[in-house]
């Protein structure tokens, strides 16, 4: 009987809903418009896409804006506004620039923008650094631009992935308090840091800080081919965790990011939304100080630090398999990813190098993370501890909210510190330049490396790397400058933290997302 | 009452100075304002050129004179974050948090009275015993944790099948434990009414008015129990008094000594406690606001904290400060006027 119900049931149904395919695909060009709500952690600082080198900031600059070249999934290089590129010499490269896109303002875009552009960033406090080694940028014609560095760099394409062109006849002159409408202002109120034009595929409509951005579809975005098929995105932060997946699975937001590893299982389990994860590219690491801990200048105790973690265990139980275990600072992908380098846990051989290095009987240090920064900062920290304990060493750890551990790190105030470091460049010298470089406060090498490690011989290969314009070899000098700061044991490196957004099964993330975690929402589709 | 008004300006004043002392003395520890606002690869020059135009170097009374001598002009100094004067910050945020605070103090008044008396008149009765014991729970549960039960019975819902399924009463008694969920999970939703200035309401409108229910309920959660004891306890004892019973004797009705007579002596305590907890319940949005996303001075001052938006941080302690003595000096009025026999000035009688 109910068989029978159920039969005629999907009988009827399936000759009523038959001719609706046509229906749809009628309304289709006219149909409601597509708005997908997003809730990420923190909403952007600013319009100003130079004011901040933040993740947020970059996430906006691929919503408002478009690089010259982007990032692929496999960690290449895409043609965005630049569609080809050559080398004319060690220190030039000649980029050719797309033609017939406009500015959200309708002004064309040319060759003069993206020179502006360039001048700009040298300017901006937060991104100077990284395009210092540009010497200039000229406008060869209309469409071509040539950018000259001071000396022979490899770099030139991953610093183009951050330059996002901006209308720069908007941004000249003055405004009505008479100040210039193309400073950069951190600290205060600029023209810049509320208006914003870009060739990007949405436009800024409202913004109320902290409360949300609301962003429309630009109707004369250039990409014509792109899949995207979002007319309205609506970003509202939600800090708290809970909240935002509350929010996710209650289906008042269609997209979050990030998900808390804590709730990752409980993501998964919902039938209506889809988890999407990939390896990150951000290292967690534990450094020794040595001018602190005079133990820490012998290799071999640092190698027996290195040989009783058990970075597998973190990952797997800690992190919930949210990590992939790190015996390097460069990640699968990058040129310096070494793949012959394995964690290393192994609790007897530790214990034998401590007995080597005399220190059989342990000693005491101190060790500081934070616990607001990275995923589980605080619980590793306590698994590492734990772990030292094997080895007789007693570790005295204190965990502190992250606006006042950076004070503590700057002090270099622990035996032991954590940091996280994600390569600005996407490239394996930012990771040594910035963590393991002997410290020089002239040149801002080793700015972040509280171990006080110094290995001249490594930076000279580094220094090597940096001149080297031929990727290939380039890649064998990194990987070999990896393998020796593993051999060395430099720093307790511990995993790379895995990236997870979450949304509605409706929402095709998958092919737009990216280790860099800057989703190109340009390109997502949405299905009715 | 005019001297009295303006021995309270004087206490406002004295309350804020002392706050923005305390507060200044402890930035300090608030962490480093130049962290937050610079990528990390910014050099240690860049960062100390940023300090330098902050005045983060100079000592602590340079610092805390210059503020003074500014607020003293209205001028709070300039969010880290926001890019704006925090005053400006605060107003944007102030009405949201009002509106909360309003919110639940209406579920509040509205509940409270009537059960409270209700225990009162009789204690023995079972409904009485069943409010006393769940106002213990909604006493001991912390609110972001009743927060958060909130969002997921009403907003996200829960399916609960204990009982068989096939069965007509399985399926009867699973519905009722399981919720549907549909309520909103976070922020005041678009539908606001603005009324002048910076404030939007959730009141006028029935979407906004179900934006406003779970945070107003679970904000109300503890102070609501509270509130049913107080009444409670306050009015058992004023039934015990010798007044009550010579109007009972005297033959005047129960309700009206209920009501009239008892109930009005009742309420001057649960005023003065009232007024403190009005208070006391700005500070607890910052929880509440923080689970809800609710878009007030809460969540702006948990988040102020995180980036060590230091201005923002103590012109918020300081607002908070004013906040409690006005509500204390209102409650003062409003015990002169359902009590005429104190006196506001405090002078003996």
């Amino acid at each position: 009987m109910i068989d029978k119900k159920t039969l005629l049931a999907s009988l009827l149904g399936a000759s009523v809903v038959l001719p609706l395919p046509a229906l749809a695909q009628d309304s289709s060009s006219d149909s409601d418009p597509v708005t997908l709500r997003m809730a990420y952690d923190a909403d952007p600082v600013s319009l100003d896409i130079h004011e901040q080198l933040s993740g947020g900031i970059l996430q906006l600059s691929h919503l408002t804006h478009d690089p010259l070249v982007r990032w692929t999934k496999d960690v290449n290089f895409e043609p965005r506004l630049a569609t080809e590129w050559e080398r004319i010499d060690d220190k030039t490269m000649r980029f050719t620039l797309r033609d017939g896109v406009k500015f959200h303002t309708g002004n064309d875009f040319t060759a003069k923008d993206v020179v502006w552009t360039i001048n700009r960033l040298k300017h901006s406090g937060d991104f100077k650094a990284i395009f210092d080694p540009i010497a200039s940028a000229t406008a060869i014609d209309e469409h071509t631009v040539e950018i000259k560095t001071h000396k022979p760099y490899p770099l030139v394409l991953n610093l183009a992935t951050y330059i996002f062109p901006m209308d720069s006849e908007y941004y000249s002159g003055e405004t009505e308090d008479g100040d210039p409408k193309d400073e950069i202002v951190k600290n205060g109120d600029s023209f810049a840091s509320r208006h914003s034009s870009g060739t990007g595929p949405y436009e800024v409509v409202s913004r109320q800080q902290g409360v949300k951005v609301e962003f429309e579809r630009f109707d004369d975005y250039w990409d014509k081919d792109s899949p995207g098929n979002v007319d309205r995105l609506v970003l509202t932060p939600i800090g708290e965790n809970a909240t935002r997946v509350s929010a996710l699975l209650s289906g008042d937001v269609d997209f979050i990011a990030p998900v808390p590893p804590n709730d990752l299982e409980r993501v998964k389990a919902d039938k209506n939304v889809e988890l999407t994860t990939m390896s990150g590219t951000r290292i967690i690491l534990m450094q020794l100080n040595q001018k602190r801990v005079e133990a820490f200048e012998d290799p071999r105790v640092r190698q027996a630090f290195n040989y009783a973690v058990n970075q597998q265990a973190i990952a797997d139980r800690l992190m919930k398999g949210f990590a992939t275990p790190a015996a390097q600072l460069s990640p699968k992908g990058y040129d310096g990813y070494n793949d012959s380098l394995e964690p290393r846990y192994d609790v007897e051989k530790a214990k034998e190098l401590m007995k080597e290095a005399g220190y059989e009987d342990g000693f005491s240090v101190t060790m500081m993370a934070p616990n607001n920064r990275y995923v589980n900062d605080a619980k590793i920290s306590q698994a590492v501890a734990t772990m030292l304990s094997r080895i007789n060493v007693d570790v005295d750890l204190k965990t502190l909210p992250k606006a006042q551990y950076w004070g503590e790190f700057d002090d270099r105030a622990a035996d032991i510190m954590m940091i996280g470091w994600h390569a600005d460049t996407e490239d394996s010298a930012n990771l040594y330049q910035y963590l393991t470089e002997c410290p020089d406060p002239e040149t801002g090498a080793g700015q972040y490396n509280a171990a006080n490690y110094c290995n001249p011989e490594i930076d000279e290969k580094v220094a090597q790397a940096n001149v080297e314009t031929d990727r290939d070899k380039r890649a064998e000098m990194l990987q070999a400058v990896e393998k020796a700061l593993y051999d060395d044991a430099a720093f307790m490196p511990l995993h790379w933290q895995d990236l997870a957004w979450a949304a509605k099964k409706n929402v095709k993330l998958e092919p737009v997302v990216n280790v860099m975690n800057f989703p190109y929402l340009g390109d997502l589709v949405v299905e009715q | 009452m005019i001297a009295f008004l303006i021995k309270r300006l004087m206490h406002a004043f004295v309350v804020m100075f002392v706050i923005s002392v305390i507060s200044f003395a402890i930035q300090s520890n608030l962490g480093d304002p130049i962290q937050q606002m610079v990528g990390q690869s910014v050099p240690e020059s860049q960062r100390a050129e940023l300090r330098e135009e902050l005045g983060l170097n100079d000592s602590f009374l340079v610092q805390y004179g210059r503020f003074a001598a500014n607020a003293l002009q209205g001028d709070f100094g300039y969010s880290y974050f926001f890019n704006e004067p925090t005053t400006e910050v605060i107003q944007r945020h102030l009405p949201a948090t009002l509106e909360l605070v309003i919110a639940a103090t209406l579920i509040i008044v509205v509940f409270s009275v009537p059960i409270g008396v209700y225990c009162a008149i009789r204690p023995r009765s079972a409904l009485s015993r069943f409010f006393m014991s769940v106002s213990i729970i909604g006493i001991s549960i912390p609110v972001f944790l009743t927060a958060i039960m909130l969002i997921q019975l009403f907003a996200i819902g829960v399916d609960f099948s204990p009982f068989p399924v096939e069965t007509g009463w399985g399926q009867w008694l699973n519905g009722v434990l399981s919720t549907e969920g549909g309520m909103p999970s976070y922020g005041r939703g678009n539908n606001l009414t603005h009324l002048f200035g910076t404030w939007d309401s959730n009141f006028f409108s029935l979407d906004g008015l179900t934006y406003l229910v779970l945070p107003a309920v679970s904000l109300a959660s503890i102070m609501l129990p509270l509130f049913i004891r107080l009444i409670r306890a306050e009015m058992l004892e004023v039934l015990q008094s010798e007044y009550v019973k010579f109007a009972t004797a005297k033959g005047i009705s129960l309700k009206r000594i209920y009501f009239v007579h008892a109930l009005k002596n009742t309420m001057l305590p649960v005023i003065t406690v009232g007024g403190v907890q009005l208070g006391t319940m700005v500070a607890y949005t910052i929880l509440t606001e923080t689970v809800f996303q609710w878009p007030g001075m809460g969540l702006m001052f948990l988040e102020a904290i995180q980036r060590s938006d230091i201005p923002l941080i103590v012109t918020y302690l300081m607002i908070v400060g004013l906040i409690f003595v006005v509500t204390n000096t209102l409650v003062d009025l409003i015990y002169g006027l359902v009590n005429p026999t104190v006196k506001l000035t405090g002078k003996p009688a």
